[in-house]
């Protein structure tokens, strides 16, 4: 029998770390590697004047975000507008759920180990969609209606990739679960991002896609939607809506870690600190990308999705089901 | 004690969700408040200990439907002005289908004695479904497949001709 209260306040302590967790580790460490990491690229120095090196550049920003007068357009739908930014976030929030983030002695450090892990997962990315539609519309702009609009189209199209690529491990694994994806993998050779080589190529590019980054950010393109969906947004919401974003970026290269990687698990150190090494490598590769190429027109990113991407997923999962039954 | 509440906020959810969607008269909001209802929906579905289940309802009803639904509205001409508003002519026959058809419902819920079938429920629930629809409900299973792809195959059809 589930003892109700105890779990209400597991849930509301559990809620609060990830929460803390995510914003911390995940947006304002984020944006600060993300703005090194580009400088680095790029040959400048990135922030530097704030604290030792620049590192608490992104804490001033978010104080700053924090005191910023909220807007809302007058013709803006008001209590979609208010929302849409809290569903891009908890949306976000609640992809990191299921990620298994180390051991401590015999226990696995999850949230939750749900049977149906990677389902969940996919269905929290798919979430995300309906706010930066909703933010869009409810702005009343064309850019940021135009904007939410890309998006959709792009979040459905790269939403079968990265389900086909969740398939194909699952299938190997034999397991939709997480911790057992992790427990299935083991040493170089046993890790997914070897034997499931194919399904970690489609499932980086459909997660850069996933979360609107370089060269697919289309939804957001400065230079040509003044950044798209949130364009009206103000304060803490436009706070939200990055937070969000890259919430939803790191729990993708937290994914891929614990489905490609082998979660948490190598030689000598912590598992912990593995799993963070890991995550932040496959972010780094994300970054790297982002500084690095063009972005697609609209009919190439559809046709690269619907094209290559799907059939690609397809016949991998056949290869992968042949390899399984035989 | 638990489970009832729980059951109760998640039908509250669904319902009250559920009478915007009907009865909102910007048609963004209508498809919009789709979401807490299928949500809800999927929450009950957990109750139930339906897991599985639960996870397709949120990823294809609220995170794929939903947004093409939304999708479609805001391609079409008055999708995107926020003063558009729309009325539904027929409130009264609507109300008394309704009245009629929950009546209907629960004298038929009611009066089922509901028999527990004997056993215990799998632990894992995702399994038991795959074969499920590879055995014993295979003939509905490749019947669906079909018609889904007779449809889409139907969509590219008419898209096309318009060229």
């Amino acid at each position: 029998m589930v003892n109700w209260p105890l779990e209400i306040v597991r849930a509301v302590l559990l809620t609060v770390a990830v929460f803390t967790f995510m914003a911390v580790v995940g947006a304002m460490f984020g944006v600060l590697l993300e703005r090194k990491v580009g400088g680095w690229i790029q040959s400048r120095l990135g922030p530097k004047h704030v604290g030792p090196q620049g590192l608490l550049q992104t804490v001033a920003d978010t104080i700053k975000l924090l005191q910023k007068e909220h807007i809302e357009p007058r013709a803006a739908d008001r209590a979609i507008f208010n929302t849409a930014p809290l569903v891009v976030a908890v949306a976000g929030l609640m992809s990191w759920v299921v990620i298994p983030f180390g051991t401590l002695g015999d226990r696995v450090l999850v949230v939750r180990d749900l049977n149906i892990g990677v389902v969940f997962f996919a269905a929290m990315a798919s979430l995300t969609v309906v706010g930066i539609l909703a933010g869009g519309f409810a702005s009343n702009n064309k850019y940021a209606l135009l904007g939410g609009l890309r998006s959709a189209s792009q979040m459905i199209s790269y939403e079968l990739p990265l389900a086909m690529a969740l398939i194909a491990v699952a299938m190997e694994a034999g397991t939709l679960s997480t911790v057992g994806i992790v427990e299935a993998q083991a040493g170089w050779f046993g890790s997914f991002a070897f034997r499931q080589f194919p399904a970690f190529v489609i499932f980086l590019i459909a997660a850069t896609a996933e979360v609107n980054r370089v060269p697919f950010d289309l939804p957001e393109a400065e230079s040509e939607l003044v950044a798209g969906y949130f364009s009206e947004y103000t304060g803490m919401r436009f706070a939200l809506f990055q937070l969000g974003e890259y919430g939803e970026m790191f729990a993708m290269a937290a994914m891929a870690t614990t489905l490609f990687l082998g979660g948490w698990k190598g030689p000598v150190l912590p598992g912990v600190v593995w799993f963070l090494l890991k995550m932040y490598l496959i972010v780094f590769l994300l970054m790297w990308v982002r500084w690095t190429y063009p972005r697609y027109r609209l009919d190439q990113l559809l046709n690269l999705s619907w094209k290559v991407l799907l059939p690609a997923g397809l016949v991998w999962i056949l290869i992968t089901g042949y390899r399984v039954t035989f | 004690m638990g489970q009832l509440a729980a059951f109760i906020i998640l039908s509250v959810v669904t319902l009250v969700a559920a009478v915007v969607v009907v009865a909102s008269q910007n048609i963004v909001r209508s498809a919009l408040s789709l979401i807490p209802t299928l949500l809800g929906i999927a929450g009950i579905y957990i109750l139930l200990q339906a897991e599985y289940v639960a996870g397709i309802q949120v990823l294809i009803y609220a995170g794929a439907i939903t947004v093409l639904i939304l999708f479609v509205i805001m391609l079409t001409e008055h999708g995107t002005g926020a003063r558009f508003r729309q009325v539904n002519e027929q409130v009264l026959p609507g109300t008394i289908a309704v009245a009629v058809l929950a009546a209907l419902l629960m004298a038929v819920f009611f009066g089922t004695a509901w028999p527990r079938p004997a056993g215990a429920l799998p632990q894992y629930s995702a399994t038991a479904i795959g074969v499920t629809f590879l055995t014993n409900a295979i003939l509905v299973f490749v019947v669906t497949s079909f018609v889904l792809l007779i449809a889409l195959m139907g969509a590219i059809v008419i898209a096309r001709r318009e060229r």
